[in-house]
């Protein structure tokens, strides 16, 4: 076993279950049940990564979320690289590779160190704003080289071979946190029958209970885990989930949780050449890697605990330093001493944990130890800065023989790599100087225990501020109006057992809430052994014997390298709001969001201006409280299921036809059919003679339809469309122009009368749903006298639309309506049979051509559109796609709404003031709006046609036209609409033109990259301005 | 994501069922071609945005698609009310004479 700091005793970990790993290209072994942490520190890995700006050597810290410094890309192939993946909370499974982001040429002798160390003090906050401002054009230059010294990850470049889900859940009580809180709360509630949720961050249930040693109810706390989490398994109503952390409180009780499932089912064997995921499993490729909960829960309880905060001192960010009680977690989960010699640094009683378990798990070793010839792991010293503090704590530390030296600090640890000893001062009693001797220590770690932060992040998520709570020494959750109770270690309090009291009356207080009521028994609320404490201090940055600008650095935030003397420069630059120091020093602004030296950073600004915590606040922590991957946002909304796709019934026809689709809205429809050989131009050429000059198919099964119904449709038509509906007769359509208040066209379509009281109105197939909206908006909250019914049919018709002077004739031959033009006259429709198919028909043309548009049933539309299909073969009936209907429709001057309006076009503009009715005597919908002065000056840009010069230009869509080349930036229109037509033999364009109505003839300039073309200003029909085609 | 009460539906449901459409209890003048540009401007685009309580339409859009009216805080999100179109809400009740809903001088 090369694991040189592993132990026996570890409680997460299978000491039989050997797994290797690679890191930065060497092999180690772990063992299941380890992060990828733990396993490093087993192997005695130090450095894992060089620092943001500095490049200074850095190691693991911490244990778990809050850890800034161990962040890894982990991933053995290309399509399964994780960027920024914190070692405390990967899982380590077999066959994980994983290497530092930081570091070049590479992590041992790391080129940005060097300047961080010849530079560094040149490198104040605000630096890259200082520094990288000038010449702008550089910046991308700059930010290319930094973001590869900042160490910041890679993401992967091919497809992610995963698969990642979202749940829902709806409960009574959600608990955030399973340690002895949360477990306690979630016993209590769940026996009221209450639908209880409990998720953890960890992959083990349990919290702090899982490194512990104060026994509860008599127990040693992994047996009453045990039994707790026993108790909760039987529980119906109670769904426990382990590895989940909720990383965003919303709203109304909306809480977002992630769940690494991966770590939960990782199997024992690497592939060989198969696809492998994330968890190098190939045996169950269609479990999700992450989940997503969301999670809408009647009563919240946050048992979020809390987070030890490290001490600011002099090169506290050298390999070796470490949280106190990160200490205890990797002994006693893990079964990991991460290191021989520790000196420990505390304020407060809770930190000589740490070396208690340290001298513990070094007298259980000494033995093998010294078997292998190892310098034996001991505790040298104990330093407490409180003066004369003494507690049953302190009292064991003694009697075990180890130094305890009261009333001093750590002011600086040496090394390069890694710590090789301390110095130690007397300081005075506010921690604000050094007041004696400096003596040197030799040690190999030092940690460090400055007393605790409540982890009050979730609570922050909906607005409500922290506040500082003196006693304690730490933020605590501020008022909320959210449903949320507190229990545990967030709210302050850290003896266990009032942790565990809270847990139990939350979990009852909550139940209550939620309508589940119960009264607490004693047995309900668990019983821990007290242990007498010493008060702790509030010292956060300890002094040196040099100032602090002058002293080696003291980080405060290491993932972005801020100092305390950056902070302090900052407040002196003048900037008092912590808000304001935290920008623009950049302190908790990494991916750890600050969870170790956010209050340190408030501690240290506050002091500087002379104001008090409370009085400087903290800055809001945002979500996600930790990182969470694309994929698991993305869920399985992807690839194919990235959006619902909509198709018409005779999707399968076009498809067989090789049809090329376009999308509009979330259609699918048909854009032209290319035959072998033929170009985009060349097809569409064909496709529009055909048209014109014998018969073409078009599927407008897409079209918006609303069936509107009730005795006052014409009425409601009247008031919402610009043009009169009252005397329409049934059997007839008309194009109506629809508006919006302020007068601009929202949409237009023909709209039938289908019975004096039955409408069927057409709509743009893009703006159907809108359009429903804004009727209903109108019938509801407007005119509810109004009697009238809406439903949206789109889906239940299907419509084939015959277009060309020879569709009479093909139609004829297939019904039994009378389609001479004294019986069926345009703009009519008519209810028959088509290819024995009951159909309606209606007779209005978008090409100009004369034109039936057939509708039936949609679940006949494919058998319809294949019978008009082979009868027309006699008539080289020609499918024609959306483009051709483009050309079609510009070159009769018919407007697509919004291709040729933008949200700022009347109907005068249009030149559509025909559409206007004058005689209403309800002031329809736009009317007013259109009325107003600026609708009616002079400079409005109006819709005319374009004749490039040149007649085989093609002008592009939407670029700018102006009255003199020579002034390219007085612009005085765009084009909307721009093709070349086959009928024509020329391209020509629809555009937007101020004046454009009174220019008719002159010529007009669009300004393109190399030249400038020449276009006429002309009336925007080209083909058959009588109208004699479609009305034949 | 708010949790929005459909009167309609008497039920609960997530704000992605929902549509915002604006402020509530804009009064459409009875004779728009008798108003100046000014009021018609007021009525057009004049909109509220108190800190605190705002009347506001939805229309449940992907559910009953009924439009309601939602008192809402805009400082903590938190919904008083909602209440179908027309009747006025038992906070709306609560408020002075003076300050009629949707009056633009509150």
């Amino acid at each position: 076993m090369k694991q040189v700091n592993r132990i026996v005793g570890g409680r997460c970990v299978d000491y039989d279950a050997e797994i290797g790993f690679t890191f930065n290209g060497k092999s180690y072994q772990g063992l299941r049940g380890d992060t990828l942490a733990s396993a490093l520190l087993a192997n005695g890995v130090d450095v894992l990564a060089r620092s943001f700006k500095y490049g200074r050597p850095r190691g693991i810290i911490a244990a778990g979320v809050e850890e800034p410094n161990a962040i890894l890309q982990v991933g053995a192939t290309e399509a399964t690289q994780v960027p920024n993946v914190r070692a405390t909370q990967q899982i380590l499974y077999a066959g994980l590779v994983c290497r530092s982001t930081s570091g070049s040429p590479s992590l041992r002798w790391s080129l940005t160190g060097l300047v961080g160390r010849l530079f560094g003090r040149l490198m104040p906050p605000g630096f890259y704003y200082k520094t990288f401002m000038f010449p702008g054009f550089m910046w991308r230059f700059y930010e290319y080289v930094m973001r590869r010294v900042a160490g910041l990850g890679k993401a992967p470049t091919v497809k992610d071979p995963d698969i990642y889900d979202h749940l829902n859940h709806h409960c009574d009580l959600l608990i955030i946190g399973a340690g002895p809180a949360g477990l306690t709360a979630a016993r209590v509630a769940g026996k009221s029958g209450a639908r209880v949720v409990i998720l953890d961050e960890q992959a083990q249930l349990g919290g702090c209970l899982l490194h512990m040693n104060n026994r509860i109810d008599g127990l040693p706390p992994a047996t009453w885990l045990a039994q707790t989490l026993e108790q909760l398994t039987g529980l119906d109503n109670v769904l426990m989930l382990p590895g989940t952390a909720a990383v965003g409180y919303h709203d109304h009780n909306f809480i977002v949780a992630h769940e690494i499932v991966a770590h939960k089912t990782s199997g024992h064997k690497m592939a060989g050449h198969k696809i492998v995921n994330h968890a190098g499993r190939d045996d169950s490729p269609r479990l999700p890697r992450e989940r997503i909960h969301k999670i809408r829960a009647a009563q919240v309880i946050l048992a979020t605990g809390a987070q030890e905060r490290p001490l600011v001192f002099s090169n506290n960010d050298l390999p070796g330093c470490i949280q106190a009680s990160a200490t205890s977690v990797y002994i006693h989960r893990y079964g990991v001493l991460p290191g021989r010699r520790l000196v420990l640094m505390t304020t407060n009683d809770h930190g000589y944990q740490a070396a208690l378990d340290w001298h513990a798990a070094g007298v259980a070793g000494q033995e093998s130890d010294e078997k292998r010839g190892r310098a034996r792991r001991q505790v040298v010293a104990v330093v407490d800065a409180r003066p004369q503090a003494d507690s049953p704590l302190i009292q064991a530390i003694r009697s075990a023989g180890i130094r305890v030296i009261s009333g001093s600090a750590v002011i600086e640890a040496i090394g390069k790599r890694r710590v090789r000893g301390v110095k130690i001062a007397a300081i005075d009693s506010l921690g604000g100087s050094v007041t004696g001797k400096v003596e040197t220590i030799s040690c190999d770690t030092l940690a460090s225990s400055g007393g605790w932060s409540p982890v009050v992040h979730l609570s922050c998520h909906t607005g409500s501020k922290p506040i500082w709570h003196d006693e304690y020494g730490c933020f605590v959750p501020g008022e909320t109006i959210q449903a949320q109770h507190c229990a545990g270690a967030i709210t302050g309090v850290m003896t266990l057992g009032s942790v565990l009291a809270q847990g139990a009356e939350s979990g009852r207080v909550a139940a209550l809430a939620a309508g589940f009521s119960l009264s607490l028994s004693d047995d309900d609320i668990p019983q821990a052994e007290a242990i007498e404490e010493a008060p702790g201090i509030q010292l956060f940055h300890l002094p040196h014997i040099k100032s602090t600008s002058r002293a080696p650095k003291q980080f405060v935030d290491f993932q972005l390298d801020v100092s305390a003397a950056d902070i302090e420069l900052a407040a002196r630059e003048g900037f008092e709001s912590i808000e304001h120091v935290k920008r623009y020093t950049a302190l908790g602004f990494g991916t750890d969001q600050g969870k170790l030296g956010n209050v340190a950073g408030v501690a240290i600004t506050a002091r500087v201006l002379g104001k008090s915590i409370a009085e400087t606040g903290t800055t809001m922590f945002r979500p996600n409280y930790t990182p969470i991957s694309f994929g698991s946002v993305v869920g399985r909304d992807c690839g194919e299921l990235f959006d619902p796709v909509r198709y018409t019934a005779i999707q399968s026809w076009h498809e067989q036809q090789g049809a090329k689709f376009e999308n509009v809205g979330q259609w699918k429809r048909p854009w032209y059919y290319p035959r072998p050989g033929e170009s985009m131009q060349d097809s569409l050429n064909r496709e529009c003679l055909a048209v014109r000059q014998q018969v073409g198919i078009l599927d407008a099964s897409t079209l918006g339809k609303i069936d509107i119904q009730g005795p006052d449709v014409r009425e409601f038509l009247n008031r919402i469309y610009t043009n009169a509906w009252l005397k329409l007769p049934v059997g007839q359509c008309r194009y109506g122009l629809m508006c919006g208040e302020d007068g601009m066209v929202i949409d237009d379509g023909v709209t039938a009368a289908l019975g004096d009281n039955h409408f069927l109105m057409h709509t743009t197939t893009g703006g159907a749903a809108q359009i429903l909206e804004w009727l209903e908006l109108w019938h509801q909250t407007e005119w509810q006298e109004l009697r009238v019914y809406f439903n949206s049919v789109t889906d239940q018709w299907n419509t084939a639309t015959l277009s060309g002077p020879k569709s009479r004739d093909l139609l004829q031959g297939l019904t039994d309506i009378d389609l001479s033009g004294e019986a069926f006259p345009f703009m009519h429709w008519r209810v028959g049979r088509v290819a024995g198919i009951p159909a309606r028909v209606f007779r209005v043309s978008f090409t100009g051509e004369l034109s039936y548009e057939i509708n039936v049933q949609a679940n006949y539309g494919l058998r319809l559109w294949q019978m008009l299909v082979s009868h027309g073969e006699q008539y080289e009936i020609t499918p024609y796609g959306t483009e051709t209907m483009h050309i079609l429709r510009a070159e009769k001057g018919f407007v697509i709404v919004g291709q040729d309006t933008d949200g700022s076009v009347t109907p005068d503009d249009l030149g559509m003031g025909w559409a206007l009715s004058k005689q209403k005597r309800f002031s329809f919908i736009g009317k007013r709006g259109m009325a107003r002065g600026d609708c009616q000056s002079r400079g409005r840009k109006q819709l005319v046609g374009l004749l490039p010069v040149d007649p085989e230009y093609l002008l592009s869509e939407g670029s700018q036209l102006v009255c003199d080349p020579a002034q390219i930036a007085n612009m005085v229109g765009h084009v909307t609409s721009s093709y070349y037509s086959a009928t024509l033999g020329r391209c020509f364009a629809l555009a937007l033109v101020k004046d454009g109505h009174r220019r008719m003839g002159e010529t007009i300039y669009s300004p393109g990259v190399k030249s400038v073309s020449r276009a006429t200003i002309c009336e925007p029909v080209f083909y058959d301005p009588e109208g004699e085609r479609q009305n034949v | 994501m708010l949790r929005i009460y459909c009167p309609h539906c008497a039920e609960y449901r997530d704000e992605e069922e929902f549509h915002y459409a604006g402020q509530a209890h804009i009064v459409r003048p009875a004779d728009p071609d008798a108003c100046t540009d000014k009021d018609w401007g007021a009525y057009l685009y004049f909109r509220k945005n108190p800190c605190g309580l705002h009347h506001e339409l939805w229309s449940h859009a992907v559910g009953c698609r009924k439009f309601l009216k939602v008192i809402r805080d805009t400082l903590s999100y938190e919904i008083r009310e909602s209440s179908p179109i027309g009747g006025k809400t038992a906070v709306e009740l609560s408020l002075p004479p003076s300050m009629p809903p949707g009056s633009n001088d509150s």
